[in-house]
């Protein structure tokens, strides 16, 4: 039966400002799917997002949508949620967006522990400003500003997270587009800060740089480099070279900021 | 009923002020010398119901403080020079977006880190051109404690009457200093909140104004759905490249504070209906200079203090009146001499202005301006 999106967009703002090719349209679908199987009401939902080609995303979701200004998404997001903690927010943005400008907010939004659900959208590369070098760009990858190939270390985001506190962390790919679904509803009802890494290739802005072939071999790339959770823990690292583990990557309960803040200090 | 009267430090009228609006929001980054209102209002917000953050940054603070407002809570955050160059990202979304907040800055003295502890009056023209691109201002500079609680609850009414931050601009003597003020009873001083949209929610457009110029303001999660962006946007808040609109639009802000220039602009005239020497001077230097003007006058000098409550909007038609009046102008200030170039400008060569310019951490004198006053030109 075909799903009926239109219930979430805003249908007069499509088409959409993606490149052929991009993955991005994969994950508002899922993103759509997943909120639409939570129930939660329209109304209660903020998203918000910072600058860049996924943080545009907003634009096209009928909610409350805050279009913020660059890495700063989950500082506004937390200013909501503390505000009126009814609110269900979500905060998405791109890898550099979220963990070079936005690096901070990142870190200590998982520190918290804050009821928000924060999505990156991990292509490698800064796309709307035309391929430069993310923290996420690989090592000796080219990037218009990497044109020697790229110098720095990758962060891992999800890592990141863990180590920074975020209580739920999971990884998915725009070619798990019924997995990511199911991760972004667990995600979404998770109380907590929870962190979903979605892998995305970009063709336009890093994978013509990269001779990494089609859109379609793209996805494939990540279809054939992605490994259950489960089954990574039992391979060696040798074995996860160049592979990347995917699922839910970690899961704890912890008090949540603005419930744990409230009783501190006496607020019903 | 007598008011109740407290020895408050600036700082700590603030937080007063702030209550007495109805703020039920903080979020900041601890600096010095603007600590106590953080300490504050993280002890008596969460005892009418509010909530305080400390968060990582001013970036931060300033976003968190935007997001509190928009979810439908009076939010302020308070901070110094260093502090408040960091805001400017986003204090600039603020007025972009039209976000109702209030920040306070207790100036110090010095470019970058500069004399942490010193006071200074070398924000002024950053308060009015800090973040990039065109918007308007509006500046609130009090000049004692009584005012540093009065003058919060002014910019909390502004902020919400004309959908926009506002900034109290105070600094370290201000801040720091004590004095007995009064409390205002509940229901003393008028406490105003921002426009609600009433329409059907299908038909809510949150950029466009009412006769006022001002747009109705929907909190997030009130049932009005509607998007807020950073880039300039057609009245359904959408992002738009029409740069006629744009124009529009901004020329629209500026002119929905200049259109209401009567209901912004406060001054405090001091012997100034005869005087032939007018003291332009505000925050902790107007104290100086109305001790100045009193002894002069006593010395039989036609002194005078022109005091502005309002920084900005400049209050050039109050200034107005005395062009062509006064012979001399003198602007006292902690800095090298940046509110004097409007006074020029307003002057306009009909009289010699004079700036009194310290940035060595200490307070202008009342002696250092008799000085000037008695110096005939």
């Amino acid at each position: 039966m075909a799903y009926d999106y239109s219930k979430y967009l805003r249908s007069g703002k499509i088409p959409h400002i993606w490149c052929p090719g991009c993955g991005y349209g994969i994950i508002m679908k899922s993103l759509i799917r997943a909120i639409d199987a939570t129930g939660l009401n329209k109304d209660e939902i903020v998203l918000t997002s910072g600058i860049g080609c996924a943080s545009r995303l907003p634009g096209y979701m009928d909610f409350n949508t805050l279009h913020t200004t660059h890495g700063r998404s989950l500082a506004f997001a937390t200013g909501v949620k503390v505000a009126n903690p009814k609110l269900k927010v979500i905060a998405l943005g791109g890898d550099g967006d979220m963990t070079a400008i936005g690096g901070n907010h990142f870190i200590h939004a998982c520190r918290r522990n804050i009821d928000i659900t924060c999505f990156v959208f991990n292509n490698y590369i800064y796309g709307m400003t035309g391929g430069q070098y993310s923290p996420t760009t690989p090592k000796n990858s080219r990037a218009t500003t990497a044109p020697y190939g790229n110098a720095d270390n990758q962060f891992d985001i999800a890592q990141l997270a863990i180590g920074a506190g975020a209580t739920f962390v999971a990884r998915t790919t725009t070619y798990h587009a019924v997995p990511m679904e199911k991760l972004i509803k667990q995600a979404l009802d998770h109380k907590g800060f929870s962190v979903v890494e979605i892998m995305a290739g970009c063709p336009t802005g890093y994978g013509r740089k990269n001779k990494q072939g089609s859109p379609a071999n793209m996805i494939l790339w990540q279809k054939e480099n992605a490994i259950p959770a489960n089954k990574a823990k039992e391979m060696s690292a040798e074995e996860m070279e160049g592979k990347f583990a995917i699922g839910v990557l970690h899961e704890v309960q912890k008090p949540e900021y603005v419930e744990a803040y409230d009783a501190q200090v006496g607020l019903k | 009923m007598a008011r109740e009267i407290r020895f408050l430090q600036g700082n700590e009228a603030v937080c007063e002020g702030a209550l007495y609006a109805g703020c039920r929001f903080y979020a900041g980054y601890p600096i010095t010398p603007s600590t106590e209102i953080a300490e504050g209002l993280s002890a008596s917000l969460p005892k009418v119901g509010g909530r305080f953050i400390q968060m990582e940054d001013e970036l931060a603070a300033m976003a968190a403080t935007i997001g509190g407002s928009i979810a439908g809570k009076k939010s302020l955050t308070a901070t110094s020079g260093p502090g408040m160059s960091l805001k400017m990202e986003n204090l600039g979304y603020a007025y972009l977006t039209e976000v109702p907040c209030v920040i306070v800055n207790v100036m110090r003295g010095g470019p970058s880190t500069g004399l942490p502890t010193g006071p200074g009056q070398s924000d002024v023209m950053q308060a009015k051109w800090g973040t990039h691109g065109d918007h308007p201002a509006i500046v609130l500079t009090p000049s004692t404690v009584q005012e540093q609680l009065n003058e919060t609850v002014r910019a909390f009414n502004l902020s919400e009457k004309y959908r926009m931050p506002v900034i109290v601009l105070t600094d370290e003597i201000i801040g720091h200093m004590r004095e007995a003020i009064e409390i205002p009873e509940p229901g003393e001083l008028e406490v105003i909140d921002r426009k609600r949209p009433t329409c059907d929610p299908k038909d809510y457009k949150p950029y466009r104004p009412d006769a006022d110029l001002v747009p109705p303001m929907a909190d997030f999660g009130s049932g009005y759905r509607y998007h807020i962006t950073g880039l300039n946007h057609a009245e359904d808040g959408f992002p738009s490249n029409n740069g006629k609109m744009a124009q529009a639009d901004e020329i629209r802000q500026e002119n929905k504070v200049m259109h209401h220039y009567d209901d912004i602009v406060k001054v405090e005239e001091f012997e100034c209906s005869d005087a032939e020497i007018i003291i332009f001077a505000y925050g902790s230097s107007a104290r100086s200079a109305k001790e100045a003007v009193i002894k002069a006058r006593a010395e039989g000098i036609k002194a005078g203090l022109f005091r502005p409550l309002t920084l900005w909007p400049f209050p050039e038609k109050h200034l107005e009146k005395y062009v062509g009046k006064a012979k001399k102008f003198i602007v006292p200030e902690l800095n090298l001499g940046m509110m004097k170039f409007e006074v020029d400008r307003v002057v306009k060569g009909q009289a010699n202005v004079v700036g009194i310019n310290k940035i060595d951490s200490d307070p202008i004198t009342p002696v250092e301006i008799i000085d000037e006053i008695r110096r005939a030109k």
